[in-house]
């Protein structure tokens, strides 16, 4: 006797002695399983996070010189609200009252720290000899047309609004609340911050109708992720009545429908459990999780109650054998194909995106519990539970005509469909590299989504809603008032106002120049740099003493007067393009001014734009990792290297596959899109095994020779193989329809995947294994003998 | 003068039903500026200092000199000694009971003084945490009074701002009573109503026998996590200053 038939026996011995004990204590066995996952479930807590810092790693070098930035000036969460009056004029008597009133109302927000629009816009004047520093609308409803008239005219050639809060036709305006948020309870921005600013735009719509409203910032953005977190949640809902369905129809048992129903139940309260004793924070990405676990669950309870069902209708045994016989063919199966698919989600810890470890993580764990509940719960169940099932033998026939019919043709023409399949996965492969890296945050939402919609509004009608930061030093205390740097930084913001995608600059330099115009009676040809030190410092100490509650320069200022910040509002522009025209920031200053001056880009739109590449980086580990130990269990698993090895063609390429088609889609991926190869190869490898251990069981046990095996494996899994894959696509297209783009592109290339995945386990795969088949003479000894340990 | 605390004291004290509690805020108020009344005119240096949520600081040093009125508000005039760049500028106030205060800047560089646009109060005062309403002479009838309660001998009084430009909605004033109802802590909220800052006051000195002096300030941002600390050093009631001290001629000298 050689090791593999005792291994086997034991195997066997084993899974036997489980089905017995659970269908013997199938009561207890039922309560102690309740009772976990009522326990588990009662520690579930689901919080949302929708701060858009939960997507950066503690250690995400952008975050870090972000956190720096913000800690050196002020942290400037946002919201932006746009007004267009229906007359397409913001400067008339009634809009202008409007706007100064929604102004004032809106220091009230919650947490608001700055309120910036173009009423309370502090204008530098000469007034006399005295520099005069005021609202540029104070009081507005008792101006005359006249003065309106002024205030129109100094505010469109104030290159501190234009561009930024008024756009250049003077027909739409927007307000800017800055909000400070302490960032110690997460109901901060969903229930203080966002309900007070829809109830505000709400009452100034019903007393102003004539104005359109639109609103965005990172507030909103928070909101957007909060709000998609708990859409997507929902669709729980739609994947539970699809899970129904498609059992009832797999199984043509109310029974059996009802255990599936528990189990899978079981196991996401479980994973609830799970998120709610780790701390997890649910995000946009980690809410799916009920989702992914439903649709991969369900596969276990599936593969168990069709083969009972079949032992009853077709080889009419009785429902205790039925059942035992059910747990002793799948036991190993199942364990296998589960751990493949919590390998595949746990290689999401490589990444650099902490949301995705989550759902990695929660998945992984529901599906271990799915696994334990389909092998203890679901036979006490079945055992307890009154299914009756008749003898039906003319009806499997039937089925399995198509699938000998699918095998007979591939047997036929081994080598032609390889080379087709090279050529077609060749051509695919290559374009696959054509897909390039977008992280536009904005486009995380789709069009059903009111944040894009209003950000793109905002977009096409005012200013743009991406931006890069530059805090620029001097290298002395009160620094900033010296003319060299001056100059410097005067020369940055001129170029920086040259570069195509540039809309907006907003620096001190800005500042020192008005200020010096103020100061020499409004004099146009002292719109420039201070001459000497002293005066700059001055003059700015002046200008500082003039400036009312929340409009100091803080926010652009460090408290030793040694840096200052540079804004600069850019045009939506791609991933790509961001980090090179950063990158190009970076060099000009390198190369223009002196060492102290030189500073990085900095901005949540650059730490976004730079998340897919540095999740990229980090996941190639985790993936090579995956694919690794997805193949040593599969050699394990089929007790043979050559297949292993094998393996690795029908597991890798449909990924390939998958993302050559998306390139001929969408051809840009996002964050979201890295983590699928891990977990896509977790999923699919679950084909490979079925079809490859029953072409083995009939090589090794029957004597079939690769072609015959090959027909046999079609006609004993080929059906199995189907209807996984159809709760899986079912499940993964749910998925898709999500309004977030880093959960909806991935499930979308998944679908692709797992669909490219089984074709070629159709096509590619039993060609190759006739092929490999063919130089290897199969020794007669071994076919009886190396059974594998999980054939049906 | 202790002989007027004593009987505002009795009369608060007997008055506690027949008063609202704006009357007696208001009386609290007058009762505080009546005990520091007299003390003619000051000069006193300071050292700021600004810390930012890391820690990091910037400190600036002035001098201060301030003249009592009774007509109308004091006047005062700040130098500033560093950082250097503004080394000897220096600015002028009258503070007036009802209306704007006046103000105006000497500029050392270009040797000239400037009015400094008079609607602005409530912005911060070189980038500090301070306002320049919160450093301004504290005239009775810049706010209106409520009377919140009395811990021994500390009295609590909301006192909310009469300028509509003002970035408080109101101040929770913390006095002294057996101490010339001296300041001991002042909460600031913001226009929402919100905690913005404390304002604690340590380090007091009795001068003259009569005037309550804080050494030090410190006032603690609790949105920004901002501080600043106001060191009081060298106070000197003895300088005999007079209205011709404080004029924009004397501040082109200061």
């Amino acid at each position: 006797m050689n090791t593999i038939k005792k291994a086997k026996d034991a195997t066997n011995a084993f899974t036997r002695n489980w089905a017995n004990f659970v269908i013997k204590f199938k009561w207890p066995v039922l309560l102690a399983t309740l009772i976990l996952a009522i326990g588990l479930g009662s520690q579930g807590n689901m919080e949302f996070d929708g701060d858009y810092h939960v997507f950066f790693s503690k250690s995400n070098p952008e975050l870090e010189a972000f956190d720096a930035l913000q800690d050196k000036y002020t942290k400037d969460d946002n919201v932006i609200i746009v007004l267009s009056p229906s007359n397409g004029n913001i400067f008339t008597k009634e809009n202008l009252t409007a706007i100064e009133e929604l102004t004032a109302e809106s220091w009230n927000t919650p947490y608001s720290s700055r309120v910036d629009a173009v009423t309370n816009f502090q204008h530098t004047s000469a007034v006399g000899d005295d520099l005069y520093v005021d609202d540029l609308s104070y009081e507005t409803a008792l101006k005359t047309e006249a003065e309106i008239l002024k205030i129109k005219e100094k505010a469109l050639k104030e290159p501190l609004l234009v561009n930024r809060i008024l756009n250049e036709a003077g027909s739409v305006t927007a307000i800017n609340i800055t909000v400070r948020l302490p960032g110690v309870d997460l109901n901060e921005i969903p229930g203080e911050v966002t309900p007070f600013v829809r109830n505000m735009i709400s009452d100034f719509k019903e007393k102003h109708p004539n104005f359109e409203v639109h609103t965005s910032g990172l507030i909103p953005m928070n909101t957007a992720f909060f709000e998609s977190s708990m859409n997507d949640m929902g669709l729980t809902m739609i994947m539970l009545i699809i899970v129904i369905i498609t059992t009832f129809i797999l199984t043509r048992n109310i029974w059996s429908t009802l255990a599936t129903l528990i189990i899978v139940i079981f196991s996401i309260m479980s994973a609830i459990g799970f998120v709610g004793l780790m701390g997890i924070k649910l995000t946009p990405p980690s809410s799916v999780f009920p989702t992914m676990i439903l649709t991969l669950a369900v596969a276990d309870s599936i593969h168990i109650l069709v083969t009972m069902l079949q032992k009853m209708r077709k080889d009419g045994l009785n429902k205790v054998d039925a059942l035992k016989e059910a747990i002793r063919l799948n036991f190993m199966p199942v364990f296998i194909t589960s751990l493949t698919t919590v390998i595949g989600f746990l290689t999401m810890n490589f990444g650099d995106v902490p949301p995705f470890w989550d759902l990695g993580n929660i998945t992984a764990f529901g599906m271990g519990m799915a696994f334990l509940y389909s092998t203890t719960t679901l036979p006490a169940l079945m055992a307890i539970l009154p299914v009756k099932s008749k003898v039906r033998k003319e009806e499997i026939k039937a089925h399995n005509n198509w699938y000998t019919s699918l095998g007979n043709y591939v047997v036929k023409q081994p080598v032609r469909l390889t080379i087709i399949s090279f050529l077609v996965i060749g051509g695919l492969t290559y374009l696959a590299t054509k897909n390039t890296f977008n992280d536009e945050f904005i486009n995380y939402f789709d069009e059903t989504v009111a944040f894009r919609t209003d950000t793109d509004y905002i977009r096409d009608n005012l200013t743009g809603i991406y931006n890069i930061e530059y805090s620029i030093g001097s290298g002395e205390s009160s620094g900033i008032n010296n003319p060299e740097y001056l100059k410097n930084l005067n020369a940055f913001e001129d170029w920086l106002n040259e570069q195509p995608e540039v809309i907006h600059v907003n620096a001190f330099s800005e500042v020192a120049r008005r200020v010096n115009r103020s100061m020499h009676g409004d004099d146009e040809s002292f719109y420039r740099i201070p001459d000497n030190r002293d005066e700059a410092a001055q003059y700015l100490l002046l200008y500082e003493l003039s400036l009312p509650f929340g409009l100091d320069l803080n926010n652009q200022i460090n408290v030793d007067k040694s840096e200052t910040r540079v804004t600069v509002t850019v045009d939506n522009i791609t991933s790509a393009d961001m980090i090179a025209f950063s990158k190009k920031g970076e060099a000009w200053l390198r190369n223009n001014t002196p060492k102290p001056m030189h500073a990085i880009g900095v901005s949540p739109t650059l730490m976004f734009s730079k998340l897919g590449f540095r999740q990229a980086d980090s996941m190639f580990k985790g993936n090579i990792i995956a694919l690794i130990l997805i193949s040593i269990v599969l050699m394990l698993a089929l007790k043979n290297f050559k297949l292993g090895l094998l393996s690795i063609i029908p597991n890798v390429t449909p990924v390939l596959v998958g993302f050559g088609i998306w390139a001929l889609y969408k051809a840009q991926i996002n964050t979201g899109m890295v983590i699928v190869f891990g977990m896509t190869l977790g999923i699919i490898v679950d084909d490979t095994v079925h079809f490859m251990s029953k072409f083995l069981r009939a090589r090794r046990e029957l004597g079939y020779d690769a072609k015959q095996a090959v027909v046999y494996a079609f006609e004993t899994v080929g059906k199995a193989l189907v209807t996984t894959t159809i709760v899986l696509l079912a499940g993964f297209a749910v998925l898709s329809t999500s309004s977030f783009a880093l959960n909806s592109y991935m499930a979308r290339i998944t679908v692709i995947i797992i669909l490219a995945a089984l074709i070629i386990d159709f096509i590619l795969l039993p060609s190759l294994l006739i092929l490999t088949s063919k130089k290897e003479a199969v020794s007669a000894q071994n076919i009886r003998e190396s059974q594998i340990a999980f054939d049906k | 003068m202790k002989r007027i605390v004593f009987i505002l004291t009795v009369l608060i004290t007997l008055g506690i039903q027949a008063q609202t509690p704006e009357e007696r805020g208001l009386q609290i108020a007058k009762a505080a500026e009546q005990a520091d009344l007299g003390f003619n005119s000051s000069t006193v240096n300071l050292k700021m200092t600004l810390k930012n949520k890391n820690g990091q600081t910037s400190e600036r040093s002035l001098t201060t000199k301030t003249l009592e009125l009774t007509e109308d508000g004091d006047k005062s005039l700040i130098v500033f000694n560093s950082p250097k760049d503004v080394k000897g500028t220096s600015t002028l106030t009258f503070t007036h009971k009802v209306g704007a205060d006046d103000q105006w800047l000497f500029l050392p560089s270009i040797k000239r003084v400037k009015r400094i646009s008079s609607n602005n109060k409530s912005g911060p005062f070189v980038g500090s945490e301070f306002a320049y309403e919160d450093l301004s002479s504290q005239e009775v009838e810049k706010y209106t009074y409520k009377f919140i309660e009395e811990k021994g001998s500390l009295i609590v009084v909301e006192q909310d701002p009469v300028d509509p430009k003002s970035g408080y909605t109101r101040r929770l004033v913390t006095y002294n009573k057996d101490k010339g109802y001296r300041f001991e802590k002042v909460e600031f909220y913001d226009r929402k109503n919100a905690l913005l800052k404390t304002l604690v006051y340590s380090d007091y000195k009795i001068y003259k026998n009569k005037f309550w002096r804080a050494g030090t300030f410190i006032m603690k941002n609790h949105q920004s996590n901002k501080e600043t600390i106001l060191k009081f050093s060298d106070y000197n009631f003895d300088v005999s200053l007079s209205e011709e001290d404080f004029t924009q001629v004397a501040l082109k000298r200061s």
